[in-house]
């Protein structure tokens, strides 16, 4: 039955082919601007770690108190102060402070010029929290994080670049005025957004090239490479800014059952509320407990501009389906007169209904087609246009092949549902009548 | 002709004027909508930054292994600060250059609150700059008041620590917001955390902040120029060449930098960094990438939406014309002329365009003000309402026209020939 109905639709099709010609562009150019504006939406908003989002939490504390800047908002970032006390608690399963950090790297070859790298200053548990993959090696222990040993983790591309690629743990590397030993080489990571860096840092920037103890990096005096944020300046040198207020370290926290997250809120109210008994908060503990989503959120993530031209891409998808609604009502009532004969012959309503269904659903497809060359079409024009950051990000899969595919036929039917109602009530009689 | 005839015509066909409207007061809502957002957009874009653009560039640069918190460290990057702008206004290509952490539209804001009392609540914030006597020179900045910084004046900055210099040159914006009676000139002002006062010598006519965000506070004016020398292993040159020597000066300057210290770090743009020497061209089309990219979808969305809805028209108007081809011919044949048809379809398509505009301006606010909770946009013109009715009543006209043309051919013998 369907091979006939797909006939009969195909045949319907061709017998007016400006019509149909129509509503295949309506519904291409209406779902390729959707799913062009999507990837980019999607790439923005993704989860680079789905299988363990759900662990994750972001603690802030509040070491400013009321202020002009934030309200009564803690800052996103930590103090040095608070950051250190809550590593030395240890209160969570896993946790790490972290700061962005960019030493520079001296080749041994004199031909090749320094370049900076890209980094992070973490605890050990870093690794095993966000489960890095390496290459060769492992992150380093608990003991280096405790005597500010001298270790790093590198990149692949830094790996390939020092090394050229091979197994390069035990090895050392010079970063500004000191070497380091390679304990481990990382797999290809660069999750995107960059989640466990947005205290302080862009959420699609450069893949980090080299991570060091945080210990070490606040012993060699290496500042951050991003946010800084006061309420209070400093004094000069070093000592002064890690004993300052300024806010400048991220900080996460694996925390595997809800009781652990509950245990967890109890100890930071209790931590706050030592510091407020100790003279240094002159207010009421204030903390936030943010899980993943809920960080990414307060981060702003996703820009706004992404937000509104995909707003805006939606509707003009509504109305290339209204449009495709009374493109449809024409042809099907135009063709009153055989489902007349038809239903006189013994057709039953939903019968009817399926050969229409076909129908749109053929429209559906050939839209879905041109939908995914014009997606295509789209993407690469936003490669052109997006700052290079996002750029990359955006790309078509299987996946998203699938979805516009979906995405055309589901919403040709859905337009199709009020014209497919009323070729199903036509009343055959009238129609034998008049004809 | 009276309009009762059509008016009864289009109480049969209901869905399809209904149909029709409705496309045409969605589309109205988001083209107008569209169009403002890109005529915002543009308007970011198009404001002048208050420097000399076209001859200017800046040279990102790195050393390191040198410790800038030991008073030693200090003097060696002081003086390879010195030796390096030496060498570059040496240059045969350059005019004059300085250094800083950065620059209007260059992006990393550092900013401070300024108040008239060493305490108490701030009157504005302000984004700084580091600069010395060279800066003015340099960006081709206009003095409107006051004077330049003197060499003498000229502080270290270490990155840390409280900002309070003796002497500040504010953007004529700043100077105004902070004293609207326009008595600016030889105040003092307080910075954030300051015990000690900063006297405004000098008011530049305007200078952007180094962000393009532009809230309603046009906070993106208020810039201050504090007389201080950045003395850290990261920094920022920049240059401004002779007119047509930019070019040149691309590959002059970074190998200037090299030739006092090889081991230095200048970015070369591979891998995915952002390039060490970049003109201001590049970076006013980076700073604005987003905008700009915003603005392109929403001119292909608006043309899209305004091909899908006059086919759309069309398609279903001359749905009308076939449907009604025996009506057609028995008109024509009690004697109305060609013109009398052609009029019909247009007048008949002008009442429904009418009814879609209607509602389209009610939703054009609506969608707007949802627009404007969300993403911060400000409030639709009416005037951009107005371009988007014209624009969509001739379309649609436009678009029932060769319908109602192909209506006018039909001959009056149609009324007897069976369908």
């Amino acid at each position: 039955m369907f091979k006939y109905y797909l006939q009969l639709g195909l045949r319907s099709l061709r017998r007016n082919p400006v019509l149909t010609a129509l509503m295949v562009l309506a519904i291409g150019f209406g779902v390729a601007s959707s799913m062009t504006t999507y990837t980019v939406f999607r790439a923005m908003s993704g989860d680079p770690i789905p299988w363990k989002s759900d662990k994750l939490f972001f603690p802030q504390v509040d070491a400013w108190g009321p202020n002009p800047r934030n309200g009564t908002e803690p800052a996103d970032a930590m103090t040095y102060i608070d950051a250190v006390s809550l590593t030395r608690d240890h209160r969570a399963h896993l946790q790490s402070a972290l700061y962005p950090i960019a030493p520079t790297v001296h080749s041994d070859d004199p031909t090749q010029k320094s370049r900076t790298a890209p980094g992070q200053a973490v605890d050990s548990e870093f690794f095993p929290m966000l489960d890095v993959p390496f290459l060769y090696g492992g992150g380093w222990t608990a003991a280096d994080d405790e005597q500010h040993a001298r270790v790093a983790v590198i990149s692949k591309s830094l790996n390939q670049r020092l090394f050229e690629g091979t197994n390069s743990v035990g090895q050392s590397i010079q970063l500004d005025s000191h070497s380091y030993r390679v304990s481990g080489v990382l797999d290809d990571w660069h999750p995107q957004p960059k989640f466990y860096d947005l205290a302080t840092t862009d959420a699609f920037g450069t893949a980090d090239q080299v991570f060091l103890p945080f210990t070490t990096a606040t012993d060699a005096q290496l500042a951050t490479r991003s946010g800084f944020l006061c309420i209070k300046l400093p004094g000069p040198g070093w000592a002064a800014t890690l004993n300052s207020s300024c806010v400048w370290i991220g900080y996460m926290v694996e925390l595997d059952t809800p009781s652990q997250v509950s245990t967890y809120r109890t100890y930071l109210e209790g931590y706050a509320r030592e510091q407020q008994a100790s003279g240094r908060f002159g207010w009421v503990p204030n903390n936030r407990l943010r899980d993943f989503s809920a960080w990414l959120d307060f981060e702003h993530v996703v820009p706004p501009q992404t937000k509104t031209s995909f707003v805006v891409a939606l509707c003009l998808l509504l109305v290339c389906m209204v449009n495709t609604v009374g493109l449809l009502l024409a042809k099907f009532l135009r063709r009153s007169g055989e489902i007349g004969v038809r239903r006189a012959l013994g057709a039953s309503r939903l019968a009817i209904a399926a050969q229409f269904g076909v129908e749109a659903g053929t429209i559906g497809m050939a839209g879905g087609v041109l939908g995914l060359m014009l997606t295509w079409l789209g993407v690469q024009v936003m490669h052109g246009s997006l700052p290079r950051q996002f750029a990359a990000l955006a790309h078509i899969d299987l996946l998203l092949l699938w979805q516009t595919l979906l995405l055309a036929v589901v919403a040709t039917v859905l337009a199709g549902l009020y014209p497919i109602w009323r070729a199903m009530y036509v009343r055959p009689a009238l129609q034998l009548k008049e004809d | 002709m009276s309009i009762h005839p059509i008016l009864s015509a289009l109480r049969r066909q209901k869905t399809g004027t209904t149909l029709i409207a409705l496309q045409i007061a969605l589309t109205l809502a988001i083209v107008c909508n569209a169009l403002f957002i890109i005529r915002t957009q543009f308007e970011q874009m198009g404001r002048p930054t208050g420097l000399d653009e076209r001859n200017l560039l800046m040279a990102a640069t790195t050393q390191s292994g040198i410790n800038s918190s030991t008073d030693a460290g200090k003097a060696t990057l002081d003086a390879s600060i010195k030796a390096d702008l030496t060498a570059l206004r040496q240059l045969p290509d350059v005019i004059d250059a300085y250094e800083t952490r950065s620059i209007p539209l260059s992006g990393g804001l550092w900013g401070l609150g300024i108040r008239m009392m060493p305490s108490g609540a701030y009157g504005s914030h302000t984004t700084y700059f580091d600069a010395d006597e060279h800066t003015l020179a340099t960006l081709g900045l206009r003095l409107v008041a006051g004077r330049n910084f003197r060499s003498d004046e000229i502080g270290e900055d270490d990155d840390f620590g409280v900002l309070q210099p003796a002497v500040i040159i504010v953007s004529k914006h700043l100077a105004d917001n902070l004293f609207p009676r326009g008595d600016a000139l030889g105040k003092p002002v307080y910075f954030t955390s300051a015990t000690k006062p900063s006297t405004i010598v000098g008011i530049v006519e305007r200078m952007q902040t180094s962000s393009t965000y532009s809230g309603t506070d046009n906070r993106t004016w208020d810039s201050t120029l504090v007389p201080m020398r950045l003395v850290t292993p990261s920094r920022h040159y920049v240059v401004r060449t002779r007119s047509g020597r930019l070019a040149a000066a691309m590959q002059s300057v970074p190998a200037a930098l090299y030739a006092q210290d090889p081991q230095r770090v200048i970015p070369d743009g591979s891998g995915g960094d952002e390039a060490g020497v970049r003109r201001f061209a590049q970076i006013r089309a980076e700073a604005y990438q987003g905008d700009r990219t915003l603005a392109m979808l929403m001119g292909i969305i608006s043309i899209i939406l305004l091909a899908v809805t006059g086919c759309g028209i069309a398609g279903l108007s001359s749905f009308w014309v076939g449907q009604r081809r025996r009506h057609i011919g028995v008109r024509r044949a009690l004697g109305a002329t060609r013109r009398d048809i052609v009029r019909y379809f247009l007048i008949e398509n002008a009442l429904i365009s009418v009814a879609g505009v209607i509602v389209g301006i009610l939703l054009t606010f609506e969608f707007n003000g949802w627009l404007m909770r969300q993403f911060e946009l400000t409030r639709l013109s009416p005037v951009y309402v107005l371009m988007g009715v014209v624009m969509l009543l001739l379309l649609s006209q436009g678009a029932a026209l060769a319908p109602a043309l192909r209506a006018a051919r039909i001959a009056p013998v149609e009324a007897i020939r069976s369908s």
